[in-house]
């Protein structure tokens, strides 16, 4: 009761902060924003909440906050725009969104998709703001239960997820999530700085990969190609009627998929240190897991974008928690949100430990502002996604151009070096090899995003599990073996039983068909080399640096045991084995382009950025590509260009970017864009 | 004392800029932007430190150019720093912004670095402090003034960012205290080390003074956590006394004196001054690039001067940097110089305990 003598005041006065016209003309403001950025995949709430931290210092708390929730709020939501219908994971909360929400924008049910995605969305983010407004009270106590060992657990059941996503041959699937830890653990290792597969030579290695250049080299690079060699539509046959009704049809159905979902996304959430990345994939294992009819998940069931939708907006609800009480930020966006705020008013909200007591009517005002960001963002991408859908409909090598600028450009986001081109090139090429070999890339993104907590909390929790056994060993078990620890045991075990059992019937990519023998052979050797060498490589550090060791070690070992296995099996199945799908032979037919000449042109864009530097290789590309490859006429290509070119220049503007140096620029001072 | 001296070193070098306009040798700024570079992420502390003088910088600056904070991140800050070395002075619009893990790195000869700090030319010095602080159960164990000598024998686990990073300070206190600390690194932010402290994993921990207020102080007040030691400040000759922000707390040189076996001089202490000097009083610091011209300097410093001269500087600066000099002009040159210019000898002391205790080889 207690409880609710201190909250019912604070709320009544959050609302009233909230209700009032220019707040929420602020909150619509920071939602058109926010909704601007989302739709172009790979620039998230950083880009834009950057964007705003001029305009903040001074300015009055509650409006200050209602701008900058609104932009954080609707990232979730509009980057759904992205992934249903390129297939592009717009940002690291809807990378399981693509898996069912791209088939389904090729089966022209792209409206349909979107409707059902943003009805998730919303709902998602009000069970959120509820259950947080009586949560949050009662927050600290557990979230500090949370310690090492059981961070670590959630990362393992995060893992345990590659289980259901592993495709058809469990010990690919298995193979390619080793492959996206040990990428993952490429750079300085975190316990004793030892460098792991990189040098000090080539000091873009040493910081590691950043998951927006791997998000988008493994599914929208291949993705892309893909459709380009294809030379139509993303979607490949008349809209279905229906539209946006339908979709929220669908998500009232599984409106009980959608709360589950819902509370999955703010629990994990709400746990400091994972930062919420791995909250679309539980949620979408999770769904798969309670799904009866498990046979088109992954070819277009609209559980597959209910399930992760109202995950992903609920968990930006769960992440105020340790962002509010504990002053430590659950994402990238959220450790900006932190200083902002301080910039607000004469700097009285203090976030931290003491915001509860000091500020529980902003904490509320915080958690409702996000509740009605929903409401709003929700409405307008509704209204939207009738007309933003008909882009499945254009044929893609017009759309194609544009859709490479945009993710170059995003990638250039993470170091702001032409190496960020080259890797998203090199991820890219590895992308479309698993997706031609049917190599699962959802498994190779859990295992990427995973590698760094799941290294570090195995670390921390041996360290301080040791000492703890030091003390007692009563103490170093209480420590170890927590009943939350326990629990979260068994339903890892669970999930892996049961996924194991069901992963033959779920392709999450859908069905391919086998083709020769030869190159599914050559491209499981060429993985082997390379895990090979990381075992080499990792091996050969030296003993006061074993804890950066350990790590990579087990981890290729367990991969080199699996492609053995693969190999023996290889020798030993006929060519029609599902093992050796290759999506060539599916493809054949429809392929009027082939996979280099396509690959070139992306390529040569490139090698020229390296030359000529970024907007001067694009202008020449964007022209070249719409006259020879799209084969419009040369004054159709102009204006594209320009286009194309005035529209990337406005946004590296209004962002503060800039473009990627060439050899060129080393020599000749140009004037900005060209630098 | 210390106070005065620094306020009479601000105005001094106040009075330096305004002459310098008076001569008519100020740059004008006028329909220009000025580019911040902050060689972290901008989720960092540099960012909110950046972030907060950049609208005030543009205000105070001849002819009000927009001032854009722009991020470089990489390699713990070495490689931003490494770029604004290769940058001549062109018009004044390009400025950097370095941390205590660019003057870490550069002490410690770290193989990455290629810029020297006295090609730049310095016009703000922002100083913070530290403060270590242990579960209150450990505390009451304490003797008289700090006293450490009952915890020798207690296993103590530290959530780190790193042995050669700020971190270096605390942990080289802790062991001259005689106290077997053992850091578990891999940590991202000092905030996720409080966390762990938090969660009773840590049973030791430090924090800047900013985030000690705002994030340990709660922590103090519930009874969960006791402030120990500040690492001090430093007065205008250079000794070490009590830090402002936290009068009645100890500092590290009291408890060390306190302590049976830990010496305030010697090899250990130097390379312990050497570096806390290196790290705290003159952490954050603003450059113009090599071959900027004094009135570039002038204009500036006298910027940076008058911000701090607004009525409401101490008040909107608390929360964001503390009660800590922000120091222009001569002042931040002399900061500047201690901060940069550690002993031969302290460094060789550093490297080689970093190489034996945590196997740490900058080659």
């Amino acid at each position: 009761m207690e409880v609710f003598a201190t909250a019912f005041p604070a709320l009544s006065d959050a609302f009233a902060m909230i209700l009032q016209p220019h707040v929420i003309g602020y909150l619509v403001l920071g939602v058109v924003m926010g909704l601007c950025i989302g739709v172009f995949p790979g620039l998230g709430g950083i880009a834009g909440l950057s964007l705003l931290l001029p305009f903040m210092f001074g300015m009055e708390p509650v409006t200050g906050l209602a701008l900058m929730v609104g932009m954080v709020a609707v990232v979730p939501t509009s980057d759904t725009f992205a992934s249903v219908l390129m297939g592009i994971p717009g940002s690291s909360a809807s990378q399981a969104t693509v898996l069912d929400g791209f088939p389904m924008a090729k089966k022209g049910q792209a409206a349909r998709a979107l409707s059902a995605a943003f009805a998730s969305s919303l709902f998602g983010g009000l069970v959120g703001a509820a259950f947080l407004t009586v949560f949050i009270l009662a927050a600290r106590p557990i979230v500090l239960l949370f310690q090492t060992p059981e961070l670590l657990m959630i990362t393992i059941f995060g893992l345990s997820m590659v289980g259901i996503l592993a495709g058809r041959v469990a010990l690919k699937g298995l193979v390619a999530a080793c492959l996206g830890i040990l990428v993952g653990t490429i750079g300085e290792g975190a316990s004793s700085g030892a460098l792991r597969m990189s040098t000090y030579d080539m000091p873009y290695l040493v910081d590691g990969l950043k998951l927006v250049i791997v998000g988008l080299g493994i599914f929208a690079i291949p993705e892309i190609i893909a459709l380009l060699r294809r030379d139509k539509a993303i979607s490949d046959r008349a809209p279905l009627g229906g539209g946006w009704a339908e979709g929220v049809k669908d998500w009232w159905a599984n409106k009980w998929l959608s709360v589950r979902c819902s509370l999955i996304g703010v629990v994990v959430g709400v746990i400091p240190g994972l930062g919420g990345s791995v909250v679309d994939w539980i949620a979408y294992g999770h769904t798969v897991q309670t799904a009866k009819d498990k046979s088109q998940f992954g070819s277009g069931d609209v559980r597959g974008v209910i399930g992760p939708e109202s995950s992903n907006n609920a968990k930006e609800g769960g992440g105020l928690v340790p962002t509010l009480l504990f002053g430590i930020p659950g994402s990238g966006s959220m450790a900006i949100f932190i200083s902002a705020v301080a910039l607000l008013g004469t700097g009285s909200i203090e976030v931290g430990p003491s915001m509860l007591k000091n500020n529980l009517d902003f904490t509320y005002a915080i958690v409702w502002l996000l509740a009605l960001a929903n409401v709003v963002g929700t409405l307008i991408c509704i209204a939207a996604s009738g007309g933003i859908a008909k882009l499945t409909e254009i044929r893609f090598a017009l759309l194609a151009p544009f859709l490479f600028m945009i993710i170059a450009f995003a990638a250039f986001q993470s170091r702001q070096e032409i190496w960020d081109l080259v890797a998203l090139f090199g991820i890219g090429l590895l992308g479309i090899l698993m997706r031609r070999f049917d190599w699962s890339r959802p498994a190779f993104l859990i295992g990427f995003v995973l590698a760094a907590p799941a290294e570090r909390y195995t670390n921390q929790a041996y360290q301080i599990g040791a000492s703890r056994f030091r003390r007692g060993f009563e103490d170093g078990i209480e420590y170890v073996f927590s009943p939350i620890v326990i629990v979260l045991i068994i339903i890892t075990l669970l999930s892996v039983v049961i996924g194991l059992r069901q992963a033959k019937n779920i392709q999450a990519e859908g069905s391919v068909a086998a083709g020769s023998k030869r190159a599914p052979v050559v491209f499981l050797l060429a993985v082997t080399a390379y895990i090979a060498l990381t075992y080499w490589n990792a091996a050969i550090i030296p003993d006061f640096a074993r804890m950066d060791r350990v790590f990579p070690v087990f981890v290729a070992t367990v991969a080199l045991i699996g492609c053995a296995l693969l190999l023996v099996q290889m020798m030993r199945a006929d060519e029609t084995s599902a093992i050796f799908a290759d999506r060539e032979a599916e493809e054949a037919d429809d392929n009027v382009h082939g996979l280099w000449a396509t690959l070139g042109w992306f390529a040569s864009l490139l090698v020229a950025s390296a030359v000529f530097g970024f907007i001067l290789a694009l202008a020449g590309f964007l022209l070249l590509f719409i006259r020879l490859r799209a084969g419009k006429s040369w004054g159709y290509a102009a204006i594209y260009t320009a286009v194309g070119i005035a529209f990337i220049c406005a946004m590296a503007w209004t962002l503060n970017r800039d473009f990627p140096p060439g050899v060129l620029q080393s020599f000749v001072d140009l004037p900005w864009p060209l630098t | 004392m210390l106070k005065k001296t620094l306020a009479a070193l601000a105005l001094t070098s106040a009075l330096v800029a305004t002459q310098s306009v008076a001569d008519g040798h100020q740059i004008d700024l006028s329909g220009k932007t000025v580019e911040w570079i902050i060689p972290f992420s901008e989720t960092g502390g540099s960012a909110k430190w950046a972030n907060f003088y950049a609208p005030l910088l543009s205000e105070a600056l001849p002819g009000n150019p927009t001032v854009v904070v722009t991020f470089n991140p990489g390699a713990g800050s070495t490689k931003g720093a490494n770029a604004f070395q290769e940058m001549g002075y062109e018009d004044g619009t390009t400025i950097f912004g370095s941390s205590g893990s660019t003057q870490f790195p550069y002490l410690l000869s770290d193989p990455r670095v290629r810029y020297e700090y006295s090609d730049w030319n310095v016009v703000l010095a922002s100083g913070t402090g530290g403060v270590a602080y242990l579960p209150p159960e450990l505390s009451a164990q304490l003797g008289d003034g700090g006293d450490a000598s009952a915890l020798q024998g207690e296993d103590f686990i530290y959530g780190s960012q790193g042995a050669t990073r700020l971190d270096l300070v605390p942990l080289l206190a802790w062991e001259m205290l005689g106290l077997q600390v053992e850091p578990v690194f891999g940590i991202e932010g000092r905030g996720d080390g409080r966390l762990m402290f938090e969660r009773g994993e840590a049973n030791i921990d430090y924090q800047t003074s900013s985030s000690f207020l705002s994030g340990v102080t709660p922590l103090v007040e519930a009874g969960t956590a006791a402030p120990w030691f500040s690492f001090g400040a430093l007065d205008a000759d250079g000794n070490i006394v009590r830090d402002p922000t936290f009068p009645d707390m100890p500092t590290f040189k009291e408890v060390c004196e306190a302590t049976e076996g830990c010496e305030t001089s010697g090899e250990q202490w130097d390379a312990w001054k050497a570096f806390f000097v290196a790290g705290f009083p003159a952490q954050k610091m603003v450059f113009l690039p090599a071959g900027a011209p004094d009135n570039a300097v002038a204009t500036f410093t006298e910027a940076f001067a008058a911000i701090q001269e607004r009525d409401d500087f101490a008040e909107i600066s608390r929360a964001r940097l503390g009660v800590y000099p922000q120091l222009t002009g001569s002042a931040a040159q002399t900061a500047m110089a201690s901060a940069t210019d550690v002993p031969q000898e302290a460094k060789d002391f550093v490297i080689n305990w970093l190489s034996e205790r945590y196997g740490v080889v900058l080659q």
